[in-house]
């Protein structure tokens, strides 16, 4: 491991144990990502489009682990990429998190 | 006389300086897809000339054109088709015809009006001059199973070709009686999500999701049932993930060549349009969204899906490779060629602008402010088949 990826390591480490969330920055983009890049399947407003909706009532009964896991592997044999080249595992269950409360404008 | 007056200055100029007379040929609107606006422009001043709102969700909204370019209908994301007069700049009706729709087609005769849905699955047809519903043709493909529709082109005949995502079929529905239209239906292949008619009516083509390849229906002789060609077409042995699904309609025939996104592939595919054979691929920087040839054929317009949406490449078809590259702004989703392509206009939704370039030598000629502008469609499209 070089020694860049280990203080990258340690940051990540850090970031998620300290602040549990992504930074208010990083949140924006991320809000950002879901509503435009996701809503290009899922729809702006969630309601759904080529890919199902994203709306509180329609994830309520599913675990948030699993969604989390489709985020970041996608779902092979269906349109949902992975998007682990975009995101860590802590920002995947974030927007889940969101996603089954209310996802912000 | 003081109430002509009034009545004159309400009615604005129309009335009292004379009736302003106009052609629409240079007409074209712009969506905004956060705000549910329009704004409408003129190609040849390159510039706005009114903005309408109301539209609702507008996010992956496309418009479709009145024989005579006068009339936009607009299918939005929440189903709501909304037709808008660009000479008054009004909206002229506005209705919602489903729950969540993906977009539509006008027939050969511009009086029906056709939207497709994604929920319920199927297409609806309306009359274009009161959007009055004249017909519902569900995608069921299994009993009590419906399909999202993806696809619809209008061609020869009053008739629409389409393609079921979910089905896994290429429909042709006949609307000659409008109110009574009559379906084929044809095994396509696995998860077809995008459609085009040639520009000469006579195929439809669907790309395959689920599977590589490109299904074909030749629309003049339907009854040989659809095939598939480009079998190496598609997301190969590694099941490439896309980031976006290509946008098929508004593709690019040139010099006797079809130029596609390769889906999942940093490419655009060539293929011979007499034989259906691909003759070759070029590399560009990002999976393709829209390849777009300008109307004289001599350049392609490619944009890409997210990460790479801030780039534009441009395909030279005599050169037979990309010859300009340019980050023209952020998250560029949509491009429309001036009516014989001498600019370009680009949407570039995270700048919160329309950028307008010359297509000759790539210079800046202007900018629209639009708020996250998607889709632009000028009045040309009124007359081309598939469009
Ligand atoms: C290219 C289209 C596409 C894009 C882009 C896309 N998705 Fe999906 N997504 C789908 C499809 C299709 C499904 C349904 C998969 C299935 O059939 O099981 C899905 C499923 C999901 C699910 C599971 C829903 C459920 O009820 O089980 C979640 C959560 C999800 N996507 C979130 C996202 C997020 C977050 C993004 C952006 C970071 C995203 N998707 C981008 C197409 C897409």
């Amino acid at each position: 491991m070089s020694t860049s990826n280990f203080i990258f390591g340690l940051f990540f480490l850090s970031t998620v144990a300290i602040a549990g969330e992504p930074d208010v920055a990083r949140q924006k983009e991320l809000v950002h990502l879901v509503r435009q890049d996701c809503g290009s399947c899922h729809g702006m407003t969630l309601k759904g489009g080529l890919g199902p909706a994203l709306l509180p009532e329609n994830l309520r009964d599913k675990p948030a682990e699993g969604l989390a896991a489709t985020i970041y592997y996608g779902r092979p044999g269906t349109p949902m990429p992975p998007w682990k080249a975009f995101l860590s595992e802590a920002e995947a269950a974030w927007i889940v998190d969101k996603l089954m409360t209310e996802f912000p404008e | 006389m003081r109430l002509l007056l009034i009545a004159c200055f309400a009615l604005f100029l129309n009335a009292c300086a004379g009736p302003q007379l106009r052609g629409t040929g240079d007409l074209g609107l712009i969506i905004e897809r956060a705000s549910g606006h329009v704004t409408l422009v003129n190609t040849t001043a390159r510039q706005p000339y009114a903005r309408i709102g109301g539209l609702g969700d507008l996010s992956h909204a496309s418009a479709v054109y009145s024989r005579d370019g006068r009339y936009a209908f607009i299918f939005g994301r929440d189903g709501g088709l909304t037709k808008i007069d660009l000479l008054e700049a009004k909206i002229v009706k506005r209705i919602i015809q489903s729950g969540n729709a993906i977009g539509g087609s006008i027939s050969q005769d511009g009086r029906i009006v056709v939207a497709q849905n994604y929920k319920p699955g199927g297409i609806k047809a309306f009359d274009s001059e009161t959007l009055e519903l004249l017909a519902e043709v569900p995608a069921e493909f299994a009993p009590g199973q419906f399909s999202k529709v993806v696809g619809l082109a209008d061609t020869a005949g009053n008739k629409f070709a389409y393609a079921l995502f979910d089905g896994g079929e290429i429909r042709v529905t006949d609307f000659s009686n409008p109110r009574q239209p009559t379906t084929q239906k044809f095994p396509a292949g696995q998860q077809p999500y995008d459609g085009l008619v040639t520009p000469d009516g006579r195929y439809f083509l669907a790309g395959l999701f689920g599977e590589d390849g490109v299904a074909m229906l030749d629309l003049w002789q339907p009854e040989k049932g659809a095939r598939k060609i480009l079998e190496n077409y598609g997301r190969g042995q590694e099941k490439l993930p896309v980031f976006k699904m290509p946008h098929l309609r508004g593709w690019s025939v040139a010099q006797g060549k079809a130029y596609l996104p390769a889906i999942g592939r940093h490419e655009v595919l060539v293929v011979d349009v007499a034989t259906w054979k691909e003759v070759g691929r070029i590399p560009v920087r990002g999976q393709p969204v829209f390849v777009m040839a300008r109307p004289d054929g001599r350049q392609i317009w490619v944009n890409f899906a997210f990460p790479d949406n801030g780039k534009v490449d441009v395909i030279d078809t005599l050169a037979g490779k990309v010859t300009h590259r340019m980050e023209p702004g952020k998250a560029i989703l949509h491009m429309e060629f001036a009516p014989r392509g001498e600019h370009v206009w680009l949407s570039a939704r995270d700048d919160n602008k329309v950028l307008i370039y010359n297509t000759e030598n790539f210079a800046k000629l202007g900018e629209i402010p639009a708020e996250s502008p998607s889709g632009i469609f000028f009045t040309s499209r009124a007359v081309r088949t598939g469009f």
